[in-house]
């Protein structure tokens, strides 16, 4: 056994900061799910949905997922490497700087400078800023794995690899732009060409902030969780290379139909059909791990954390290439199916499994028991429910809307005002707003439960101390 | 695994190397290549660069997060195309840094909103769109009325997306507001595509009278009809405000038809594509109803 001093400190830090935006995050997601279905919840022109829409998205995927995912890298390089950070003040710096760059992100999407491509709205200067931390994160990540003390590298260590590489193309390639003024600059791509690009990266920042570093998570802390092996390494071997081959290609069905070259459009489509394969290995490698146990279902209670994150990550991967093919994109493209999408991907698998692995990582740091096995249990029931019941009402209204927008009277004309199609939305939407309030609360029984494991943690050291010195 | 030392996942710099080209090539064929064509950087014969006013409200669109409800792309399918017009072609978005398609249709697309409505519904709607559809969710926007345009902003602007300007053109934009701006942009775009009505009635085929004429039904249904899509512009009593009150119209049945059909350019968008022939004449015997007070 290794007996290094770990540098926790950093771990902790990033997930406490990520834990503190989600909060913000999902607060002001309940307010716009508000706003949709009565506008009287627009309060002035710095809380109106326009902006808080924006702000909702990119302090959930900067602050919560990246800050989660910064945090918990960091403890899975330095197990997997058997070694300490190589620059452990250098991460102490990102971890500051990380918290310093969201607020003043989140600051600049209030004041409405935004460049208007999604998920990279932030304007240059945080762009700038954003780059800096990348390295900063790459430098000590890959520095460390570099330099590691273990030969071979674990499945994790390579989604990780991926990660960083992938994410600093696509983001350096997408925020290049013209800048006019300290908050406003212009694309350095026109019109076709800024779509395909912003799409190509839009897909993709999906795929690498948000599959690969989970599944990087979900491959360690899966069988540490459950004691269990992965079932197939040849499979995840195939699945791993496969996925970062084919992600890359399918941005352009986000543009179906749109005024995009058709070729570009159909090899997007074909792609992402490809990409069930590699994303189902996953799943499989999962279902199969547990298969030769199903009892730590039952026993280890971090275990359906996992086997529901993968299921939804399984549905995600079949319901997004099913939305690609042109038929079904004619139907429930720009409807509130794909915020339904989303979320299930977001609720369901990246949450889940980010909850998961920090209930694992914290007590373990702080080496004592999870507060609560019972109140965790609860968490995972009331989120999944909310989660459920927030994509479920989506993809029904989200049919209705598509439907209502394309249903025509004998004679041709259209049988619906659009008005009389929006209108149609809000029970849903009112749906949708309880779907998301149970999962706060769920959410809040999370917070409890870490809050209370550090001060038990804290406790339990202090009394360790106590002991020794009397 | 017996050869460890020698597998790729013992060798973390060649992985990174293998790793980055496997992401570069769909990235090379999907993005860079199609950059290096022609085909990705189109320009309709007709499209005009932006003048300093639309682009500053451009740049209001854009602030506002106007995209987070409105795409700007109509799709080549029947219905898009009958509600609002033709198609969007590759064309249109030379000048457009970045795209602004969008991705949701919390509200409707905007791709062929230019001259649609007369800038006087811009202007009210804008403020209060409940005023026009009573649940729209849609924010108010009124403080851009109260809100100058930010002139330093938009010179550098048009400066680094070398747009030609004329110094009495930013002299103007001095007397105008955000609101001014944002309409004018509204107002051009899609407008470079010439507009076509995509359903037009003939004029022929409409009887001179109303079939459902004397029908209480009739009135209740068109009286349904105008509070869900008329009282904007009609007033909620049809008291006239940016279109005339009923009261005075002076038109005749069939005038009244082909009119709500069809609209009238630049002033009021027409109905034939959405609403059936029954429905038309249903908002025709409602607007007669005010006339035998």
């Amino acid at each position: 056994m290794n007996e290094y001093q770990y540098d926790y400190q950093t771990v902790k830090g990033f997930i406490v900061s990520c834990l503190f935006w989600g909060v913000i995050g999902l607060v002001i997601g309940l307010l716009i799910s508000i706003q949709l279905w009565n506008s009287d919840f627009n309060f002035g022109e710095y809380l109106s949905f326009g902006r808080l829409r924006t702000f909702h998205t990119n302090v959930l995927a900067y602050g919560l997922g990246i800050g989660a995912e910064f945090g918990i890298f960091y403890y899975l390089v330095i197990r997997l490497t058997k070694r300490p950070l190589l620059f452990p003040k250098l991460a102490r710096f990102h971890l500051w700087l990380f918290n310093v760059g969201i607020t003043l992100a989140a600051w600049t999407l209030l004041m409405g400078y935004s460049q208007n491509l999604e998920y990279a709205e932030f304007e240059w200067p945080i762009d700038i800023a954003v780059v800096i931390l990348w390295v900063i994160f790459a430098i000590n990540v890959m520095g460390t794995i570099f330099k590691r003390k273990e030969e071979e590298m674990y499945i994790s260590l390579w989604y990780i690899i991926a990660t960083v590489v992938t994410v600093a193309i696509l983001y350096i390639v997408n925020n290049l732009s013209i800048p006019a003024t300290l908050f406003k600059s212009y694309h350095l791509f026109a019109g076709v060409n800024s779509a395909n690009v912003e799409w190509w990266y839009g897909h993709n920042a999906v795929g690498f902030l948000f599959t690969t570093p989970i599944l990087a998570m979900f491959y360690y802390f899966l069988p540490k969780s459950t004691g269990l092996p992965i079932y197939s390494h040849r499979l995840s071997i195939i699945s791993f290379w496969s996925l970062i081959f084919a992600y890359l290609w399918t941005g352009a069905h986000h543009l179906v139909y749109t005024p995009l070259p058709d070729w570009i459009q159909t090899l997007g489509i074909a792609f992402t059909l490809f990409l069930i394969a590699p994303s189902w290995g996953s799943v499989v490698n999962g279902y199969f791990t547990v298969e030769s146990d199903w009892s730590v279902m039952k026993n280890k209670y971090l275990t359906k954390f996992f086997i529901a994150g993968i299921t939804f990550y399984g549905l995600q991967t079949i319901q997004g290439p099913s939305q690609g093919i042109r038929v079904i994109s004619s139907l429930i493209h720009y409807t509130d199916w794909v915020p339904g999408h989303v979320h299930m991907g977001t609720m369901g698998w990246v949450t889940m499994v980010i909850c998961a692995s920090i209930y694992y990582i914290i007590p373990h740091i702080y080496k004592t028991e999870i507060y609560s096995v019972k109140l965790a249990n609860i968490h995972f029931w009331i989120v999944l429910i909310g989660q459920l019941m927030f994509s479920i009402t989506m993809w029904i209204t989200g049919i209705q809307q598509g439907a209502m927008w394309k249903m025509t009277n004998p004679d041709g004309s259209l049988k619906y005002t659009f008005i009389e199609t929006v209108t149609a939305n809000y029970p849903y939407w009112q749906m949708r707003t309880i779907a998301g309030v149970i999962f706060v609360v769920g959410m809040l029984f999370f917070l409890y439960n870490i809050f209370m494991t550090i001060q038990k943690g804290k406790k339990e050291l202090a009394a360790k101390l106590a002991a020794a010195n009397a | 695994m017996s050869d460890n030392k020698n597998s790729i996942y013992s060798k973390a710099l060649l992985f990174t190397l293998v790793a980055t080209i496997t992401v570069l090539i769909g990235t090379f064929v999907t993005m860079f290549y199609p950059m290096m064509r022609a085909e990705m950087h189109p320009k309709l014969e007709n499209l005009q660069p932006f003048t300093p006013l639309q682009l500053a409200g451009r740049d209001i669109y854009m602030r506002e997060g106007c995209m987070n409800c409105h795409t700007q792309t109509v799709r080549p399918l029947k219905a898009d195309v009958l509600r609002y017009g033709d198609y969007s072609k590759a064309g249109e978005f030379y000048y457009d840094r970045p795209h602004l398609w969008g991705s949701k249709r919390t509200g409707p697309d905007l791709a062929r909103v230019g001259g649609k409505y007369p800038d006087d519904w811009h202007y009210q709607h804008m403020a209060n769109p409940q005023a026009f559809y009573e649940k729209s969710n849609m924010p108010k926007y009124a403080f851009l009325a109260n809100k100058k345009i930010n002139i330093e902003q938009t010179v550098a602007g048009l400066k680094v997306l070398g747009i030609p300007y004329k110094p009495e053109d930013i002299e103007a934009l001095k007397s105008k507001t955000e609101m001014d701006a944002i309409v004018a942009y509204l107002q051009q775009l899609g407008t470079a595509v010439s507009k076509k009505q995509v359903v037009l009635v003939d004029e022929k085929s409409v009887e001179e009278k109303s079939p459902l004429s004397g029908k209480a039904d009739a009135v209740a249904e068109g009286k349904r009809l105008y509070q869900l899509e008329c009282v904007g512009c009609h007033g909620k009593n049809a008291e006239g405000n940016i279109g005339p009150a009923f009261a005075d119209t002076g038109r005749s049945e069939k005038e009244l038809f082909v009119l709500i059909a069809n609209g009238l350019e630049g002033a009021m968008p027409g109905y034939a594509n959405q609403f059936t022939r029954e429905k038309i004449w249903d908002l025709v015997e409602y607007v007669k109803s005010f006339k035998k007070q």
